[in-house]
């Protein structure tokens, strides 16, 4: 087992790596565009491009591109109002995210969903759901579809920790467990339930680890700052589900750079917490990691450019795209494209 | 044509899909093999089997959810919420999400789905068995809302909603589910978003609903008869989309409009459609708008209080003779 020395998170057998050079460069590639398409939308709102409010992931991509890495293309996301990462990493387009997020036409939902409801049917991202727990049950329907209609397809459910207070998280895990469903529930824990420290409303330590062995799942706890182990674990859960073997629900602790959103300087964080954290963070240290294992510098480096470069024209295209045009008002509220209630 | 219950044809609407199209799915609480609680599902899980017709535990989020989850991404699926006022522990799955998903998504997302439901009172089950709340959907943009008051629009109007690829809101009156009625054999399909003429008259156009259908008409026989008052009588039988139409043509005839529903007063339905007519036609009125109503007070379960709060065909009777006098 050739180790590396003074990176304890770092035991690899490099001889029989089980991730390989491919899918670290992709895994870290996502997590670069996580995190500037973030810090860029943050950018904007100070601009005052971007109005109404946002919930950054800042400090969370390794779990989006953790599980995204370990997808199939035809699998089913389904996340929160926090899903910026989630939605990118499944491969919709910069541009789309950061013009809708600016309201503009090129928006993916041209301007009528906004920041919390990033969706990209095409690419499997099947929504960002604004009411917590609402899109567990909808995950499990979606889970239901495939194993009805025999696909192999996989479903993955973000939500936070605060999502486990819900009923509707424990009505879904039921459901999914009863039914022996392809979906992988996965909790994204950064500690806080908005403003609120999670454990101080919770019951038990690990808000759904713990809650695990009610619907007969196994307990699972992963580093969700270290994308390497949530690919891992992720692949696991994927494989498993694929197989026709049931659900599983996965704690990643982790923790969010940012305030629950715009509104939120997190003041209510103890001193030390954040710097902690950010000694931590994920997409720092997978850089790192990659150096260690023997990438060139140059090519970690041109890499993170590129993404910027991306970054940076998603951007200039999305200020010079229109408005959403009026007639955008009445359109497809029902299938048939239009609005009327009456006749 | 069979002679079918309202609960049997049901049943019927449900298999003549399920029997069409092998993505239509079927799930909710006690359908399977107890056949429903109202019987309104006997024989489904026998000719479907248990991937399609899914007994689900006591979670209407996640009944719901599924459904909306499963349309999202190819079946077809028919909820069932067993009695309406249950609607309230999954509104949010109903007018946050399945409502808005197209919307949101600028058309991205279609939901085909249908959510049964059994709605409405005169069955004695107190406050929270007993609404009728399709007055709720109604004011929520994206959710189709339709509810028969025979057997054969069960039929025709539920097919029509499982067609549809939106998400319908389907309202069964729980009192008319023993009621009987000609049902044509073999595929039968209304459409959506049409009112029916059940009688016609001189004096008044009445616009009732559901349960208020069958007491609408009977008070306009017995106005007839003993007053001389000549009613049309319109079955609304879906709310979204709504027939302004037929009601703004037929009200126009007879110059005077009583609406009949069974709704608490405040927002009931028949205040929309009162609106609408007073906004659109105030001039070719000869009286004031009637709306006959529940009162705004909660349910109670005692069968003579419960007789009272309802529109009775006694209470539709006087209320129009009054106004006519």
């Amino acid at each position: 087992m050739a180790k590396k020395p003074g990176n304890k998170s770092f035991e690899v057998d490099l001889a029989n790596d089980d991730i390989g050079e491919e899918v670290r460069i992709n895994l870290f590639r996502l997590q670069l565009e996580c995190r500037h398409v973030e810090q860029r939308a943050n950018d904007l709102f100070l601009q005052n491009l971007i109005k109404g409010t946002s919930h950054l992931g800042l400090g969370q991509e390794a779990i989006a591109a953790g599980f995204a890495g370990a997808m199939e293309s035809d699998d089913y996301t389904f996340c929160t109002y926090r899903g910026h990462n989630h939605t990118l990493a499944r491969g919709a387009s910069m541009t789309g995210i950061l013009g809708e997020l600016m309201g503009r036409e090129c928006g993916l939902l041209g301007g009528k969903g906004g920041s919390m409801h990033l969706t990209s049917v095409e690419h499997g991202a099947m929504g960002s759901y604004a009411i917590i727990g609402a899109h567990l049950p909808i995950a499990v329907g979606a889970a239901w579809s495939s194993q009805y209609r025999g696909s192999s397809q996989v479903t993955v459910c973000f939500f936070g920790d605060g999502t486990t207070n819900i009923g509707a998280f424990h009505e879904a895990l039921n459901m999914a467990k009863i039914w022996e469903l392809p979906v992988v529930f996965v909790c994204e824990n950064n500690l806080y339930m908005e403003y609120t420290p999670i454990g101080n409303v919770t019951a038990v330590e690990n808000p759904a680890a713990d809650r695990a062995s009610a619907y007969g799942l196994e307990s699972i706890i992963v580093d969700g700052n270290d994308a390497d182990e949530v690919y891992r674990v992720a692949k696991k859960a994927i494989t498993k589900a694929r197989e026709g073997k049931g659900p599983s629900l996965i704690e990643a602790k982790t923790y969010r750079h940012s305030g629950h959103s715009r509104a939120d300087p997190g003041d209510y964080r103890p001193d030390g917490e954040l710097e902690s954290w950010l000694e931590r963070d994920p997409v720092k240290s997978y850089r790192q990691r990659l150096i260690d294992f023997g990438f060139p510098k140059e090519e970690v480096d041109l890499l993170e450019q590129e993404v910027l470069n991306r970054v940076d024209e998603a951007t200039e295209t999305a200020k010079k795209s229109s408005p959403p045009s009026e007639e955008a008002i009445v359109k497809d509220v029902w299938a048939d494209g239009g609005s009327s209630w009456r006749n | 044509m069979a002679e079918l219950t309202y609960r049997e044809a049901v049943a019927a609407a449900i298999a003549q899909e399920m029997r069409r199209d092998e993505n239509v799915v079927f799930l909710g609480e006690d359908i399977g093999a107890a056949g429903g609680v109202f019987k309104t599902t006997v024989g489904l899980l026998d000719e479907f089997g248990p991937l399609r017709v899914r007994d689900t535990p006591i979670s209407e989020q996640a009944i719901l959810g599924a459904a909306m989850g499963a349309a999202m991404t190819g079946l077809r699926p028919i909820a069932e919420i067993m009695f309406s006022d249950f609607l309230a522990v999954c509104w949010d799955i109903v007018a946050n999400q399945m409502a808005k998903a197209r919307y949101m998504t600028d058309g991205q997302v279609s939901l085909p789905l249908v959510v049964r439901t059994a709605n409405g009172g005169g069955s004695r089950f107190g406050a929270q068995h007993s609404q009728s709340v399709e007055n709720w959907a109604m004011t929520i943009p994206g959710i189709k809302v339709v509810a028969p008051s025979t057997p054969a629009d069960v039929k025709g109007l539920f097919a029509a909603a499982v067609r549809d690829d939106n998400p319908v809101l389907f309202f069964e009156q729980k009192s008319l589910y023993a009621s009987k009625g000609e049902v044509p054999e073999g595929d039968h399909v209304e459409e959506l978003g049409k009112a029916k003429i059940l009688r016609e008259g001189d004096d008044l156009t009445i616009v009732a609903l559901a349960l208020m259908v069958p007491r609408a008409l009977e008070a306009a026989e017995r106005l007839e008869k003993s007053d001389g008052i000549s009613a049309t009588v319109i079955d609304l039988r879906s709310l979204v989309p709504l027939d302004t139409q037929t009601i703004l043509a037929e009200v126009a005839k007879t110059g005077r409009m009583v609406t009949v529903e069974e709704n608490p007063r405040l927002c009931g339905w028949g205040a929309e459609i009162s609106s609408i007519v007073a906004e659109e036609m105030f001039y070719e009125l000869d009286g004031p708008i009637v709306r006959i109503t529940t009162p705004h007070i909660p349910l109670a379960s005692a069968d003579h209080l419960e007789d009272m709060m309802i529109p009775s065909v006694q209470r539709i009777y006087d209320e129009i003779r009054r106004a006519f006098s």
